[in-house]
């Protein structure tokens, strides 16, 4: 372990590009499964017999494999190909099952007294949504995110497999010449990315939280 | 005879096709006064009351509100006009005291002073100082407060109309006698009417100047407690204010 600090210092121009990479990917892809997985989920409230089925779906594609979800995607048009793209897609397929799930549960788990008194006191539909059940939800959807967020920043080094590059790089080209120094050098920062934004969306939603 | 401001005609609703909730329901609400519908539950009690915001529609029969049929007027515009009380009290738990106060003013585009005046009328009016309780979250209320705040955000566009289901059903027995001696010394200074949904007949003799006993869907008897336990309608009424007014 003594030489793995000068090792990451010599390199610390790749490992900061990789990084930056790697959470270009992790952010984007998560911007996207918000964008689709909120909407979604708040659609799922609306028509509760679609629930259980669109929720299982999205269960079941979180099962496939990652890599073979990567190596599926090459092939389709316009999403797949090799690069950076066709990652941040699969990336979306697994980060939205954590939002859309939570959406739906955090719409679905606002006290029904209280969406009884907004229907009832003459708020509109979307009324009830916008100032009502998001964000009374708002703490059990950021929760979703936070899960996409830390399970989305491991699933991006895989992302290099397909040539999205991150710091899966580094993991693999640790891999292939047996350098135990090289895959740390991909894994540490990669590790520490994904606790920093548990720790910091942690945080927010324990500052959102005690509002409800 | 006074106008009335809600009135039910003939009202027949099922939720479910062959059992009607309410069969042949009439009653009439007039301005000012307080109408109190007990029964059995699921005798309709409930069903009867939220036909009058729509928050159900009837199958057959008339439902007139403010001087209008319910079925011409605007859901969302039509709850605007008409207070809702119900039991949990349903505020909204990341708003202010303030804020649910203002839900309805807020919704119809009063101004802020406007609205601010308004809440804090109401505020003092249900014996929740504006100073000490305005800025506090739902949470750090007791029961009896949260509903103080139910009721004075249902009355906070001056509405002339006022529906309570169960206003004090969640309430411990003390604090349930203290917000009905309340409601009898706010009740003079509102000119809105009330129907009140309970299950407990102490209360609707307590509170209301008529009380309409349910049972089946279809209104038995309406009149003070003199004329329900003096003259009952039939066996089942008398039976009820028998078992239930003591």
């Amino acid at each position: 372990m003594s030489g793995l600090l000068p090792f990451f210092w010599e390199r610390r121009g790749e490992i900061l590009a990789l990084t930056g990479e790697h959470l270009l990917l992790v952010v984007a892809a998560t911007a996207l499964a918000v964008a689709i997985g909120v909407p979604l989920g708040v659609a799922l409230t609306r028509r509760p017999g679609l629930a259980r089925p669109v929720l299982g779906f999205a269960n079941a594609v979180q099962a496939i494999p990652s890599l073979a979800l990567f190596g599926f995607l090459i092939p389709v048009p316009f999403i797949g190909g090799i690069g950076a793209r066709t990652a941040i897609v699969a990336l979306v397929v697994y980060s939205l099952l954590p939002i859309l799930r939570n959406t739906h549960a955090g719409i679905v788990g606002v006290d029904p007294a209280v969406t009884e008194a907004a229907t009832g006191l003459g708020m509109t539909p979307g009324q009830r949504l916008r100032l009502v059940e998001l964000p009374l939800a708002f703490p059990v959807v950021l929760a979703g995110i936070r899960i996409a967020v830390v399970v989305g920043v491991g699933l991006a080094t895989i992302a290099a497999a397909i040539g999205a590059g991150g710091l899966g790089v580094l993991i693999y080209r640790g891999v292939a010449t047996v350098d135990h120094r090289l895959i740390l050098a991909g894994a540490v920062p990669a590790a520490a990315l994904a606790l920093l934004f548990d720790f910091g969306l942690g945080a927010v939603e324990k500052r959102v939280g005690p509002r409800q | 005879m006074t106008p009335s401001v809600l009135e039910y005609a003939d009202v027949r609703k099922a939720f479910i096709p062959g059992q009607p909730v309410l069969d042949g329901f009439s009653l009439s609400v007039a301005k000012g006064e307080t109408v109190a519908l007990v029964g059995p539950s699921g005798s309709g009690k409930t069903t009867a009351l939220k036909l009058a915001n729509r928050l159900v529609d009837a199958d057959a029969g008339t439902v007139r509100v403010l001087g209008r049929a319910a079925s011409e007027l605007d859901p969302v515009a039509l709850r605007r006009r008409v207070g809702y009380v119900i039991q949990e009290g349903g505020l909204f738990p990341h708003w202010t005291v303030r804020e649910n106060v203002e839900t309805v003013p807020r919704l119809l585009g009063w101004t802020e002073p406007d609205r601010r005046a308004r809440s804090e009328e109401l505020l003092t009016l249900v014996g929740l100082p504006p100073a000490e309780f305005a800025g506090r979250r739902p949470r750090s209320l007791s029961g009896g407060q949260r509903q103080r705040v139910g009721v004075a955000r249902a009355l906070a566009a001056g509405q002339s109309l006022l529906l309570m289901d169960e206003p004090f059903g969640a309430l411990d027995p003390i604090a349930r006698r203290a917000m009905q001696r309340e409601f009898q010394s706010w009740r003079a200074r509102w000119e809105a009417a009330v129907l009140l949904v309970t299950h407990d007949l102490r209360e609707a003799f307590l509170l209301a100047d008529r009380v309409a006993v349910l049972r089946d869907g279809r209104v038995r008897q309406v009149g003070s407690r003199e004329e329900l336990t003096r003259a009952p309608a039939d066996a089942f009424v008398a039976e009820f204010v028998a078992e239930f007014g003591s």
